[in-house]
């Protein structure tokens, strides 16, 4: 089975924000492997020790993305492909055309990537390449099954579960509870130095820079409100619940 | 705007979305006084496609087939092409739900369009329209257009005001739907857990729990005040890694994003990737027994108590001032 794993490398979940310049400032940041998508691979993982075969992770990124593509080769994936290019401006539509660039040209049968990204979110890149390969897809996955081309997996829509069947070839995105991401092992760490690590520029892609440039631009950025702290309702509980039934009625006017 | 703006409408439980009316208000503001269209896609939908015309200052274009009477990507995608090769929309509006999200992306890479995501906010520039989305689950927002091409724009539910009545209602015009034969995805089975609950992302009141709540049967508590109040419960990722309730309830930078008029957060630290999932709510209410946790710095309201005393006396008081 040949298993492809979008991979984007995003800012841990735990920093904060602070823009500097009009940008998103990345001093200092640390940077992880998108949380969604870690759930695909460790469900490519899953896959190929079930049915055998290959697991390639895949990133469209600047050169740190990377340390996320080795990550995931320690987890256990077996190549990492880097689609990297200063003349890459794209956003979520030539991203795709970009990974659709490398995938069909590759044999596969599966594609899994994350729901959405914690950066950005917009929830596209996966769809659009499902799209551009005309093949089928379920979003938002909570558990897969696959027997021979036929795919069963039961998908999170708002809390409803929708079970659908897939014909293979398909593309799959993540959701929380598919699984339990592995940590990578020390000698699987080891190893990961030494599996197969592309790096394609949009020549090696035979992709004109203008052919994914992006359809939407960044006016501005800005930084929600900040928020102060309150008031801390004092009394017994009884009066503490009295109380802040009240300033939600009076004060708050929110109930 | 010269083209044509279309909103493709969302029926859940049988009912039109709120968040279709607020996609409607987007494409209005969008359209710059033109004409807006709609499409609804089911089965048995001609009600809601007559309620919906209301609202729209265009018309309803309505896709009603057995076969569409729940989401499904290929057939919907299939229910609306026709349309759009037909009227070649230069924007597109759609709720940013479970279905918008996923149809979405299906639609504007079938146009070559752009897509901007999660819409908040829509403002007007000299060139056009300005979307303001949150980045990193609302810690930043951007402010977003297209680049000059045609667009898909998804709007997240409760941010926008829903559209007011149109000057005369719509004219409903019935489309044709042929069934896709080579369907390679198909959907055999939907459970509706949220079943008679209040939805997550549309909800006016969340209650929401954290590690704090113990158990699975901690959440009960919450549950009743949720039902005093009309109220949807949420989670932390603390209580959903713990197994105390499902990854559909989390609300955080991983996991829902929710904007509700109020907050209440139980058992709550306040880790900052949780706070990214609630901190635009307008009022924010913590109840935790550590005076120390960092939510108290975000909460409009906090009590520092144990919630299993707090909570189940919370529900009396609102079961007292709304009976």
């Amino acid at each position: 089975m040949n298993i492809f794993c979008l991979l984007k490398q995003t800012f841990d979940t735990e920093e904060r924000i602070v823009i500097q310049d009009g940008q998103v400032s990345d001093d200092g940041v640390k940077y992880v492997i998108n949380p969604y998508d870690e759930y695909a691979v460790e469900e490519a993982l899953q896959l190929r020790e079930k049915h055998g075969g290959t697991v390639t992770v895949v990133s469209v990124g600047p050169a740190r993305a990377a340390e996320a593509l080795r990550s995931a080769l320690a987890m256990g994936a077996d190549e990492a492909v880097l689609i990297s290019d200063e003349r890459i401006q794209s956003d979520e539509a030539g991203i795709a055309s970009l990974l659709q660039a490398y995938i069909s040209k590759q044999p596969f049968d599966v594609i899994l990537g994350g729901n959405f990204s914690v950066d950005t979110g917009g929830g596209q890149v996966a769809v659009r390449l499902a799209a551009g390969l005309g093949i089928p897809h379920a979003a938002s996955i909570t558990s897969l099954d696959i027997d021979g081309t036929a795919a069963s997996v039961k998908r999170d829509a708002e809390g409803d579960t929708e079970s659908l069947e897939l014909t293979l070839p398909a593309l799959f995105t993540a959701q929380q509870g598919l699984n339990e991401p592995r940590y990578p092992s020390l000698p699987n760490i080891m190893k990961a130095k030494k599996k197969p690590f592309q790096t394609l520029s949009l020549d090696d892609l035979g992709v004109d820079a203008a052919a994914v440039a992006p359809l939407t631009k960044r006016l501005g950025l800005s930084l929600p409100p900040e928020r102060g702290a309150g008031q801390l309702i004092k009394g017994t509980p009884a009066e503490q619940a009295a109380r802040l039934v009240e300033l939600l009625r009076t004060e708050a006017k929110a109930i | 705007m010269s083209q044509s703006v279309l909103v493709i409408a969302e029926i859940r439980g049988g009912k039109l979305r709120q968040v279709s009316l607020e996609a409607v208000h987007a494409a209005n503001q969008s359209a710059g006084g033109a004409p807006v269209d709609a499409v609804i896609i089911g089965s048995g939908i001609i009600p809601v496609a007559s309620e919906l015309a209301a609202y729209v200052s265009g018309k309803v274009y309505a896709v009603d087939h057995p076969e569409l009477a729940s989401y499904n990507a290929p057939a919907y995608l299939a229910a609306v092409k026709g349309l759009l090769d037909e009227r070649k929309p230069g924007r597109v509006f759609l709720g940013h739900t479970a279905e918008g999200k996923d149809l979405a992306p299906l639609v504007a890479a079938h146009l070559g369009a752009g897509q901007i995501s999660d819409v908040i906010a829509v403002s007007d520039s000299a060139d056009g329209s300005v979307y303001t989305r949150p980045i990193y689950a609302g810690k930043a927002f951007e402010e977003k257009a297209f680049s000059g091409g045609s667009g898909v724009v998804t709007v997240r539910p409760n941010n926008l005001p829903p559209a007011a009545q149109a000057a005369s209602p719509a004219e409903v015009v019935d489309r044709d739907y042929a069934p896709a034969s080579d369907l390679r995805s198909i959907v055999k089975d939907v459970v509706r857990k949220a079943g008679g609950k209040v939805d997550l992302s549309e909800a006016k009141i969340v209650i929401s729990g954290g590690r704090g709540v113990k158990s699975s049967d901690g959440f009960k508590p919450l549950q009743e005040l949720a039902d005093v109040l009309g109220a949807a419960v949420g989670a932390s990722r603390g209580a959903c890694d713990a197994g105390y309730c499902d990854y559909a309830l989390q609300i955080g930078q991983t996991g829902k994003v929710v904007t509700p008029e109020v907050y209440i957060a139980c058992g709550i630290s306040g880790a900052i990737q949780h706070l990214a999932g609630m901190s635009q709510s307008r009022v924010i209410i913590a109840i935790n027994k550590d005076p120390e946790a960092p939510i108290f710095k975000f909460a409009d309201y906090g009590i520092v108590g144990d919630l299993f005393e707090v909570v189940p006396l919370l529900t009396e008081e609102f079961r007292k001032v709304l009976a």
